[in-house]
């Protein structure tokens, strides 16, 4: 382990943070600016490694609240030019910051391409259930019916959730956070960053301006987070609420909310999360939980091993042809195959 | 077997035609390749269907490849053919109007069916009266038939046989144009040998019995022989445009010192040069074959970011995708190279066939006031010359440069002098290595370019990206008197490219009654006519561009002595637009095909006789 002795101000810039008043990108900004110093000694990467790339919209600006390489892209597209970034220098540390609109909607294409090749990106993925910046419109994570400016009746169409999009593209690291949960964020990015491959982290946010209060069934406040969600660990059981006397069990195919002393139910029964398993069904499951059936699922839900990692694949391909060439420069490229002497 | 009747010629033009699977591209190429190793200039086309294996025996199944062969260095494919070699009534049809008037036809006699004529469209069971070609040389050989008695002991069977026509085919036109045997059987070797011995020698087999039927029978009176004229000393090679472009690129990889990337995704007709960058990992290459045309430029956007010298690849329809991307490079001033192989338009347009209708797309298809520089290459080989300048250029004057190449000049190959990469310059990319106090990401040097600092480098850590920029920090900028530096900055930076490049030679006089003006991949076709005509005593002159934006220098200069010019290109007239708004006072005049075909060369000196 490194010693780099980052503290969060080395990842500040000398940008004024424009978000709103009580908008969540403030949190996720703060938790990843504690997260970074941690990232940087665990895994040996000194700050000039660091580059975060961003598409359009609220979130995206994030790249300039960092002292860090930055590059500011265009709509959808940020998961593309980090792709890029990444296979030309694997040896950075990317972190790509984006919405549920640009990633989602217009760069959903990007978004499942770069999950399916498990390129070693980290990506945090900012739903807010809305576009923010274009002010009030409705994106592919807005609830059914709901009303923005684009749907004056509500919405007639059915929203993603991220989680399974990630897993269905089978993704090898799924997690998810809320903004007021500092240190959740910040164990979750950390993790991220240790993960070999692509990697999601959702942070479920709230705009105080154009849909505020969507996360908040669940996500309100401190006593609601507790009852109302669960926070995933490896190795431990899936127990929740306030004095952890609720838990998920398996059964009839399906999961199930009990509570430990009722219905003859023990601790013993209790499910053991396990991030680690390359099956995805039971973390399809766990990501697709909704409020009020179930709690929310936050923390890892999926951390698989995978040693299928694009921008590895790449390098050892280039280094192993590199290895077994008789062509290795220009000029004898140039004179390889059929050639012919005029004299 | 010498032909005592052998006449001597300047130059002949050979269509091989048949069904998309008779092998035609195979049998042009090894006789193209004969010629070239005889000490004859060649340049060849393959013209194809779009369909993989459209309907056998069908006009629209037809695939062809014309050669061309002469004394001395060969411009174009020719389009009218001294010789044509039919494998089916189809391809008789779909080439009659190619033929110049005393050609030698040469048909499979076995493929002049009933249902064979049906198939291809014919009233009539007659094709050689239904097509009028009673004043022409027509030779029906049983090729089929023949090449089968010739293989009958080889103990293949039916279906190897008749794969080996296309080498009888072949013979025949060895012995006309008194072409050796031994490289085509050479190269058959080298193919087959190995993996199938019984496969070779039957191909072999075919092309002697070929060559033996042509010496035996009488109907060939004349054979021809094509001079060998001296060409410029060197090894040579046969080199088509998108291998030449990818090796361009991979040249200039190699003189900036810095990894290729290439993010693409396939399409007509550019992909070849993914597949050809694809193969050159030993070289360093890196290629992300991309989810889609925008993933492709964003994905190089990223590595230029990164700092590796990043290329894209792509047709009409991708140019179209990749243009906001574009924009994003020239806001965030990375080099890049973008090839886009013209194809016909508009939308999907016609795949396969050749056009130079992007031009605009290329000067002006983004938001915004947003110059690049717009680079074409004009033959197949100098895809590579121009591969490199676009790139040298992008990387050292830090801005998007598109190369446009077209499906001709792409398909089509000639001989190529082979260069030694030691004739070429290196690349000096402004390249910040570490710096003083903070770094100013759009801080320029004299040719306007900003710094390029690669992520991971101590101390140069700074946000770029596609909101306006102010012209120091980086940061972004709203102010209107920044916007407006910036955007004449941007343009400034790409006019300054004129003191690089070099000005483009007028071939004949200065003073001509016409000036024959083209850009791109006509240039092989424009200078032979006009040389043709030159020949003849007219006042014709030829100025042909490859640097499109900027212009370079002194190009007034060229125009003014002119009494007429007239600007030849293969779209309605988009360079002849730009001319007239970069040289208001000057009158030009048009001549434009969109026929997914280059000129034909009989077109071009009818037009310029009729301005004469």
């Amino acid at each position: 382990m490194a010693e780099y002795k980052y503290t969060p101000a080395d990842f500040k810039s000398d940008q004024l943070v424009k978000w709103c008043p009580g908008c969540g990108d403030h949190a996720i900004l703060n938790a990843v600016q504690r997260a970074m110093p941690e990232v940087a000694d665990a895994l040996d990467i000194p700050h000039h490694k660091f580059t975060f790339v961003s598409g359009i919209g609220c979130s995206s600006r994030f790249i300039y609240y960092m002292k860090t390489f930055g590059f500011h892209t265009i709509h959808g597209r940020a998961n593309a030019v980090a792709t890029g970034i990444k296979v030309a220098n694997p040896d950075l540390s990317v972190w790509v910051c984006s919405g549920d609109g640009d990633s989602l909607a217009i760069g959903g294409n990007h978004f499942i391409h770069a999950i399916r090749r498990n390129i070693d990106l980290n990506m945090i993925l900012f739903n807010n259930e809305i576009y923010g910046l274009t002010k009030g419109q409705y994106s592919p994570t807005t609830k059914l019916g709901k009303i923005t400016k684009t749907s004056p009746y509500g919405t007639v169409e059915k929203p993603f959730n991220p989680g399974e999009l990630v897993i269905g593209a089978k993704g090898t690291f799924f997690a998810r956070t809320i903004d007021a949960e500092v240190m959740l964020t910040k164990d979750c990015l950390v993790a991220a960053a240790k993960h070999k491959g692509m990697a999601v982290v959702e942070a479920l946010v709230n705009c105080v301006i154009f849909n505020d209060k969507t996360h908040a069934s669940f996500a309100g406040d401190k006593a609601t987070r507790a009852e109302n969600t669960i926070t995933l660990r490896h190795g431990e059981k899936m127990l929740f609420g306030k004095d952890n006397q609720k838990g998920l069990v398996f059964e009839d195919m399906r999961l199930k909310v009990v509570t430990i002393g009722e219905d003859g139910y023990t601790t013993d029964d209790i499910l053991t999360h396990d991030a680690h398993t390359e099956d995805t069904t039971m973390h399809a499951m766990l990501a697709a939980m909704k409020w009020p059936e179930y709690p929310v699922a936050v923390g890892i839900i999926r951390d698989v091993a995978d040693s299928n990692i694009y921008d590895v694949k790449v390098e050892e391909q280039v280094a192993q042809v590199k290895a077994n060439a008789k062509i290795h420069s220009m000029d004898e490229l140039l004179h390889s195959g059929e050639t012919w002497e005029i004299k | 077997m010498e032909n005592m009747n052998t006449m001597e010629l300047r130059d002949i033009v050979i269509r091989f035609s048949g069904d998309s699977g008779d092998g035609m591209q195979l049998t042009g190429t090894l006789f193209s390749n004969t010629s070239a190793l005889e000490g004859n200039g060649i340049s060849t086309f393959p013209d194809y269907p779009a369909e993989i294996r459209a309907p056998q025996g069908t006009v629209a199944g037809v695939s062809g490849f014309q050669v061309h062969i002469g004394a001395g260095k060969v411009t174009n494919p020719g389009d009218y053919c001294d010789a044509l070699v039919a494998m089916n009534p189809a391809a008789l049809k779909a080439n009659r109007k190619w033929l110049k008037p005393d050609a030698t036809v040469i048909i499979d006699g076995d493929t002049i069916t009933e249902e064979n004529l049906k198939k291809a469209g014919f009233a009539t069971l007659d094709p050689i009266a239904e097509l009028n070609l009673d004043g022409y040389n027509v030779v029906i050989p049983d090729i089929t038939s023949m090449t089968k008695a010739a293989l009958a002991d080889t103990g293949l069977d039916n279906k190897s046989m008749l794969k080996c026509k296309n080498m009888f085919a072949l013979g025949i036109c060895f012995y006309i144009f008194n072409q050796p045997e031994d490289y085509a059987k050479r190269y058959i070797d080298s193919k087959f040998a190995k993996k199938n011995p019984a496969v070779a020698e039957a191909n072999k087999t075919a092309i002697d019995a070929g060559y033996n039927y042509a010496a035996n029978t009488h109907q060939f009176a004349n054979t021809y022989r094509v001079a060998s004229a001296p060409l410029e000393k060197g090894t040579y090679r046969s080199i088509n445009g998108n291998v030449a472009t990818a090796w361009g690129l991979i040249a200039a990889s190699e003189k900036s010192g810095l990894p290729l990337f290439c993010g693409s995704y396939p399409i007509t007709p550019a992909t070849v040069i993914l597949e050809e960058l694809a193969k050159h990992k030993n070289l360093g290459v890196k290629t992300v074959q991309a989810e889609d045309e925008i993933a492709g430029i964003c994905t190089s956007i990223g590595a230029a970011y990164a700092g590796n010298f990043a290329v894209t690849t792509t047709s009409g329809p991708g140019l179209s995708l990749k243009s906001e991307a574009m924009g994003l490079a020239v806001m965030a001033e990375l080099p890049l190279v973008i090839v886009d192989v013209q194809r016909g338009g508009p939308s999907t347009g016609l795949p396969t066939k050749t056009e130079q209708s992007d031009l605009m797309q290329a000067l002006y298809g983004r938001n915004g006031e947003c110059p690049v520089v717009v680079i074409a290459a004009s033959s197949p080989s100098d895809c590579f010359h121009y591969a490199f300048m676009a790139s040298k250029i992008a990387m050292e004057h830090m801005t998007p440069v598109i190369l446009l190449t077209d499906g001709f000049i792409a398909n089509g190959s000639e001989p190529w002098r082979i260069p030694s990469m030691a004739e070429y310059p290196q690349i000096c990319p402004p390249i910040v290595e570490q710096c003083e106090g903070d770094f100013m990401p759009y801080a320029r040097n004299e040719n306007f370019a900003r710094g390029w600092a690669f992520p991971g480098k101590e101390g140069l850590q700074h946000r770029i990206g596609g909101l306006e920029k102010d012209h120091l920090k980086g940061s972004i900028s709203y102010d209107p008197a920044n916007h407006q530096e910036m955007t004449k900055t941007r343009a400034a930076k790409v006019a300054k490219v004129a003191d690089v490049i070099p000005t483009p030679e007028v071939l004949g006089e200065t003073d001509a009654d016409l000036l024959v003006r083209g850009w791109g991949g006509t240039k092989g076709h424009l200078e032979a006519v006009v040389r043709d005509l030159q020949e003849e005593g007219k006042s014709i002159a030829h100025l042909h561009f490859n640097y499109i934006n900027p212009l370079p220098h002194g190009v007034e200069d060229l125009l003014k002595g002119h009494k007429r010019i007239l600007v030849c290109e293969l779209n309605e007239g988009q360079f002849a637009s730009y001319l007239r708004q970069s040289f208001q006072q000057i009158t030009f005049e048009q001549y434009n095909k969109t026929e997914g075909q280059p000129f034909t060369l009989v077109e071009l000196k009818d037009k310029f006789n009729s301005l004469l």
